[in-house]
């Protein structure tokens, strides 16, 4: 009789894989149907963005950040414009904050259903997904409003807004927010009692307080397991500390408890989004009105020759951004996201570096699916929200 | 005519072939970047792309007819694009699905390729960043009338 | 709650450390040497009044043709009184830190700091892919973004943007069931792993 021998076995999954959310791979090395190590390997959409940022005026840079976490597109360029206009030391107006709140808002929101319907697609139920690309649709159109743009309005621009918002924004914007809550309720109905959904999640990629600390992992990823910090109450920007909202925790750490979380923060969204439109005047200010960063009125560059000659200068030489560095960070979809810009004085950035939150994420996946199974690691791939080209970038 | 019993249409196997393939196009689950976002869209009930018989999107490149090369594609993801290319059974097709895809986009540096036709052959370029879901169902309907062209002895 | 600023209760507990101030518009910003590096560090994470246990984000800047050539970067944050470390009883006032530390062009070397924050790990790979500054005691020093045999640093400035290849090196791989076998493997076997020229071989050559 032959002997019997127990050896593990390694296991190669992506890059090409339909649930890896992009081009992630790992290599798990299996012990029957438990996963003894797990090494993630990344860069197979390293773009990179931070290389090419450096080559582009300041302003250029904006359509290229908004490419990396392609599901929060528009917190990256605002964590950007946050970031640069602290280095120029530009007053923005207060309807362009509320504005810009209104959209971060929404762009949570968005990213959130994304990350709802192919998380639940992952884990069987394939009806959430296309309930979830419903709603995502209404919001592309009103980024489709703003810019013509689905996914990449580029609307937020240093100084300001690209322009003021179109007529009809305001009801489109109320429109979809009376609607929402009720779809959300329809999510719930689908998975929060539901008991496969129950099955497939709680208990599963588990991650103590200390680890997530220690890990780096914020976000919902650390409201998860009970600890309430969030960039917005913590560090204030977009002046969030006077909104009213409130951060939900969850305790257990687990895939379960990350979805709770997210979807209670979905709720604040909508809730955030409603105090941020009753704020925004019908007119005013859509940028800064300092012209040597924005162009000035378009009336004007027609009728004046020194506005048009500033119009020129700015977009074919762009501006200088005085010496130094800044680093401001906002809490996106995944948890602090910030660009640290550094620059040399000159119309180029010096540095444009990318804290991505799907990065430290991803390289946390071993802790939670190490000495689990093997059809859990979807469920933890799907629960940390990674995005490729954030990870990358 | 009412001593025709049995209803019959007279075409040739190379027609009938044509309107096989044509009509259900499966591609494969490649997703890399952005435009993977709006592939999905296209999949999903707005655009639906179902009316046009691709909505299978298949996870193994052995079941599959065609590749939607969404994104942009790194040059440590290249080997890898080849490889899935290479295993997708005869006949095959492939999409390029944005500018990053067809052109290098914006990203023209050291770590992007500047177009997947130099990796694979590639029948459709959908311009856009991303496209839209009409523009891709419009590159799958060229293919199909691509398809429909193809000469089965040649 | 103690009032006194980081570069103070610094200066207090690592005394041979020469930590200077610098100018920011954001946030407290010190530069230190890389000798004394990981004690700073330890003291920021540690002490009960600073409390910064979220390394944020670990970064180079590489400033051709100024000398030293390369700045190291970390963010820092303590989360007030979201999170404790082990050993406080009060939170300390959430608060942002930025440590910089300059490199010469011929001796890129830091100390890495993950031991102390676990979560260094990758950002100093990325840093060691794409500047090729090597970290001292880091557990695994590898390529992480671009191909393991990628030869020169992207994001150093003297690299080009654009590089363009041939169309003939993107031919399929056609591997051996042992090449296979052992290419899948490379991540967890350090034997075989492709040793990158710059990373110190483990008998210290």
């Amino acid at each position: 009789m032959p002997e019997l021998r127990s050896e593990t076995m390694t296991v190669n999954m992506g890059p090409q894989h339909p649930s890896t959310h992009g081009v992630l791979r790992l290599v798990l090395e299996l012990d029957g149907e438990n996963i003894v190590s797990a090494e993630p390997t990344i860069g197979f959409l390293h773009t990179g963005i931070e290389k090419t940022a450096e080559q582009k005026k300041w302003q250029q840079v904006i359509p290229l950040v908004e490419r990396m976490d392609y599901l929060g597109a528009q917190s990256n360029s605002l964590a950007y414009c946050l970031s640069v206009e602290k280095l120029i030391g530009l007053e923005i107006p207060e309807r362009v904050t509320w504005i810009r709140v209104l959209i971060a808002e929404l762009q949570r929101l968005s990213s959130h259903l994304v990350w709802l319907g192919t998380h639940g697609m992952e884990i069987g139920a394939v009806s959430v997904m296309l309930y979830c690309f419903r709603e995502r649709e209404q919001l592309l159109n009103l980024n489709e409003m703003l810019a013509g743009f689905r996914m990449f309005p580029s609307y937020i621009r240093i100084g300001g807004l690209r322009e003021d918002l179109p007529r009809g924004f305001h009801e489109a914007v109320q429109a979809f927010l009376d609607k929402f809550p009720a779809k959300l309720d329809e999510y719930h109905k689908l998975l929060t009692k539901n008991q496969v959904w129950i099955g497939r999640t709680k208990g599963v990629g588990r991650l103590s307080r200390e680890d997530t600390m220690a890990m780096g992992l914020v976000g919902p990823m650390a409201r998860a397991v009970g600890i309430p910090y969030d960039v917005r109450k913590a560090f204030p920007y977009l002046k969030y500390d006077t909104f009213e909202f409130t951060v939900p925790t969850a305790t257990e750490g687990d895939v379960y408890a990350r979805y709770e979380v997210k979807m209670e923060e979905m709720r604040q969204s909508v809730s955030l989004c409603r105090q941020a439109l009753s704020r925004i005047t019908p007119t005013g200010q859509f940028d800064c009105r300092d012209f040597r960063y924005v162009p000035p009125p378009k009336d004007r560059v027609y009728t004046e020759m020194e506005a048009l000659i500033q119009h020129f200068l700015l977009y074919s030489q762009g501006f200088n951004v005085p010496k130094g560095e800044a680093y401001v960070p906002v809490e996106g979809a995944r948890g602090e996201h910030g660009f640290y810009v550094v620059s040399d004085g000159a119309n180029r950035p010096l540095r444009v570096k990318a804290r991505a939150p799907s990065f430290i994420a991803c390289q946390a996946l071993p802790k939670m699916i190490i000495g689990g199974l093997i059809a859990d690691v979807i469920a933890v791939i799907g629960s940390t929200d990674v995005v490729m080209g954030d990870v990358d970038r | 005519m009412a001593d025709i019993e049995i209803p019959v249409l007279t075409t040739s196997v190379e027609k009938m072939v044509q309107w096989a393939r044509r009509s259900a196009i499966w591609p494969v689950t490649f997703g890399l970047a952005c435009c993977a976002i709006e592939m999905m869209a296209m999949s999903c009930g707005r655009y639906d792309i179902a009316r046009f018989g691709a909505e299978v999107f298949r996870g193994s490149p052995r079941q599959s007819d065609l590749m939607i090369v969404a994104g942009r594609l790194s040059r440590k993801m290249a080997p890898v694009l080849r490889r899935i290319y290479d295993q997708m059974p005869e006949p095959k097709w492939v999409i390029s699905m944005g500018a990053c895809a067809s052109c290098g986009g914006v990203f023209d540096n050291y770590a992007i390729v500047q177009g997947v036709d130099q990796v694979v052959p590639v029948d459709v370029f959908v311009p856009g960043c991303p496209p839209r879901p009409e523009a891709l169902i419009y590159g799958i309907v060229q293919l199909q009338r691509k398809i429909d062209h193809q000469r089965m002895s040649a | 709650m103690d009032a006194s600023s980081p570069l103070d209760l610094l200066r207090g507990a690592v005394p041979d450390a020469a930590i200077q101030p610098l100018p920011s518009v954001d946030m407290p910003t010190l530069s230190v040497d890389r000798e004394h590096l990981l004690e700073v560090c330890a003291v920021l994470r540690d002490d009960p009044r600073l409390q910064y246990a979220l390394l944020v984000d670990v970064t180079a800047v590489d400033r051709l043709p100024a000398e030293p050539r390369f700045e190291m970067v970390y963010h820092l944050a303590c989360v007030g009184a979201a999170f404790l470390t082990a050993g406080a009883t009060q939170p300390a006032p959430a608060s942002r830190l930025r440590l910089k530390v300059g490199l010469p062009d011929a001796d890129a070397r830091v100390p890495s700091v993950s031991g102390i924050w676990p979560t260094a790990g990758w950002p100093e790979r990325e840093v060691f892919d794409l500047f090729g500054i090597v970290f001292q005691d880091h557990p695994d020093l590898r390529r992480i973004l671009m191909p393991d045999d990628w030869e020169g640093y992207p994001l150093r400035r003297d690299y080009p943007v654009q590089i363009r290849k041939d169309a003939a090196s993107w031919s399929p791989l056609q591997l051996t069931p042992e090449e296979f076998a052992r290419n899948v493997r490379a991540g967890h076997d350090k034997a075989v792993r492709r040793a990158h020229p710059a990373v110190p071989k483990p008998d210290g050559q």
